[in-house]
């Protein structure tokens, strides 16, 4: 099992920390990682993207050009990463803010409201934890367990009170990730 | 139990080098390296081991503190990136000439001059053939991993005091910033010995120790260049350090070192699953560079290509290796752009296969 990642959006949006509690949820399943982010003007407003690759196997390439899953958060981040989704593999993205819809027939599409959702939580910090669940319920890479084990690895005692709401958050993205169009 | 941790190239040496013993880090931020030092300042190893962390004025203050750190005996490390490590390059031929130990890594990005902050391996010339002034070697450790940079930290403590010399880790953008899963070593003891060539102070049942690089009459200096000269034989000799992926049956090879190598394996794979025979080398250490290891395949296969984040600087190396045996030819993106593995199989394909 291999799974390639890119998760592109606006900075702010939680785009890098989503690719590592995936990450640190994979290291938590005994699974090779890498994490990969774009660093640099980006960081500083503007879009922001990471890669991250969750295999059985030692991961060769960090940095990739193609991948199996693309979850895009903005509208330039799905012009950009729409056409680099492997054919057959899988476009999540957040409705919120989109002026088009994906166009390719031969990858699996699946939207996601999760600004809304986080809205409706009265809590937008958990806009990324509700994508991961939309994620994690199309492609069960990773046991929510893990995902858990790694938040608390991850996150200062401090925080631990907030896992919970995280937890949550990851169970509404997972109620209610929509398919759009499968794979021809 | 292990400690797994999943951790940055940058913050991963940093804590190395708390857990290696070390005595003091000196350095100036400059990305993409910048983690190093505000990790060090985040964890205040002071109150862990005691090891000092300092934020120099500059590059150049930061290299001769070291100098001094080094000059004494200890432990001492800086980081930077590339335009930072040209301004080090004074102090680490002195450090050379006065034959101290020490560790520098340069997580590389993209040049000449201030260049771009995304990652390269343009600085492949300067760290393994000079740099500075003087007939003098870094030892240089090319990582291709987290973990790898971890290691080297420790290893690179150890060569440093070894042969009395500077070691260089020679990083890159994408190691720095990547995340990986990592397992630490245990916390090192810092040093108490007192080492002969060290100045600690004169006391009555010590010899006076000068350190310095200066000797103005010329028969001096070329005993010092001829001492300095067998320690690189001996470290050629002892130290080389390479890795070989799907050599055995090769047709075909690529030579590859650090992040560019990892990119490189990726495209070997493709190869293999399109019936190409072709296998992968890296260089771990590349200097000393593994001469002997690719001269040998050089008589196995019918081509070379050297894949790297520069306009092409190893594949002199190779080429020396290769000594004519076979084709050689070299394949790269620079100024901060990262190849495709599918760039890298279509190289393969046009200039060695097809070439």
């Amino acid at each position: 099992m291999t799974e390639e990642i890119i998760i592109a959006g606006f900075g702010g949006q939680g785009v890098l920390s989503m690719g590592q509690i995936l990450c640190y949820g994979g290291v938590m399943q005994g699974k090779e990682v890498s994490w990969m982010p774009s660093y640099g003007p980006e960081m500083r407003g503007g879009t922001a993207n990471c890669t991250a690759i969750i295999s059985n196997q030692q991961i060769s390439s960090p940095v990739l050009t193609e991948f199996d899953t693309a979850i895009v958060l903005n509208q330039p981040s799905l012009d950009k990463f729409e056409e680099a989704v492997k054919p057959g593999g899988l476009l999540i993205y957040e409705v919120n803010g989109m002026t088009r819809k994906p166009e390719r027939t031969d990858i699996s599409i699946f939207s996601i409201p999760a600004y809304d959702m986080s809205v409706k939580m009265n809590n937008t910090k958990v806009f990324n934890m509700i994508v991961i669940g939309g994620f994690l319920k199309v492609r069960p890479v990773i046991e929510l367990e893990n995902v858990i084990k790694g938040l608390e690895k991850v996150l200062p005692e401090r925080y631990h009170h907030l896992i919970k709401l995280n937890e949550e958050a990851i169970h509404k993205g997972m109620d209610i990730v929509k398919e759009e169009s499968a794979a021809v | 139990m292990k400690d797994l941790r999943l951790m940055k190239g940058n913050e991963a040496m940093a804590e190395a080098a708390i857990r290696a013993g070390a005595d003091a880090y000196f350095g100036y931020p400059i990305t993409p390296q910048s983690e190093v030092i505000e990790y060090l300042m985040r964890e205040n190893p002071a109150e862990r081991t005691g090891m000092q962390v300092l934020q120099a004025e500059s590059e150049v203050a930061a290299i001769n503190m070291v100098y001094g750190a080094a000059g004494c005996g200890k432990r001492a490390m800086t980081t930077s990136s590339s335009p930072g490590v040209s301004l080090m390059a004074e102090g680490l031929s002195y450090i050379a000439g006065a034959e101290l130990p020490c560790l520098v890594v340069n997580v590389v990005r993209g040049g000449p001059g201030l260049g771009t902050i995304q990652p390269s391996q343009s600085d492949y010339f300067q760290a393994v053939k000079g740099g500075g002034h003087g007939d003098y070697k870094l030892i240089v450790l090319a990582p291709a991993t987290v973990q790898e940079s971890v290691d080297y930290v420790k290893l690179g403590f150890e060569l440093a005091f070894k042969y009395r010399n500077p070691v260089m880790i020679l990083s890159d953008g994408i190691i720095g910033q990547m995340m990986e899963k990592v397992e630490l070593f245990e916390q090192q003891p810092r040093l108490t010995e007192e080492f002969s060539w060290a100045t600690v102070g004169k006391k009555p049942d010590r010899d006076s120790v000068i350190v310095t690089s200066l000797q103005l009459q010329s028969e001096e200096q070329e005993k010092v260049n001829l001492r300095l000269q067998a320690k690189y034989r001996e470290v050629e000799k002892n130290e080389v350090r390479f890795e070989s992926y799907e050599c055995d049956d090769a047709e075909y090879l690529f030579v590859a070192f650090g992040s560019c190598a990892r990119i490189t394996r990726k495209a070997m794979e493709m190869a293999r699953g399109k019936g190409i025979r072709v296998g992968l080398l890296r260089p771990q250490t590349v200097y000393p560079f593994p001469y002997d290891a690719i001269n040998k395949l050089a008589g196995q296969v019918k081509g070379i290509l050297s894949v790297e984040m520069n306009a092409g600087q190893m594949v002199e190396d190779v080429r020396l290796a290769v000594n004519g045996k076979t084709t050689v030819k070299h394949f790269g993106r620079f100024g901060g752009m990262i190849p495709s593995p599918a760039e890298i199989l279509n190289a393969l394909e046009q200039k060695i296969i097809g070439g």
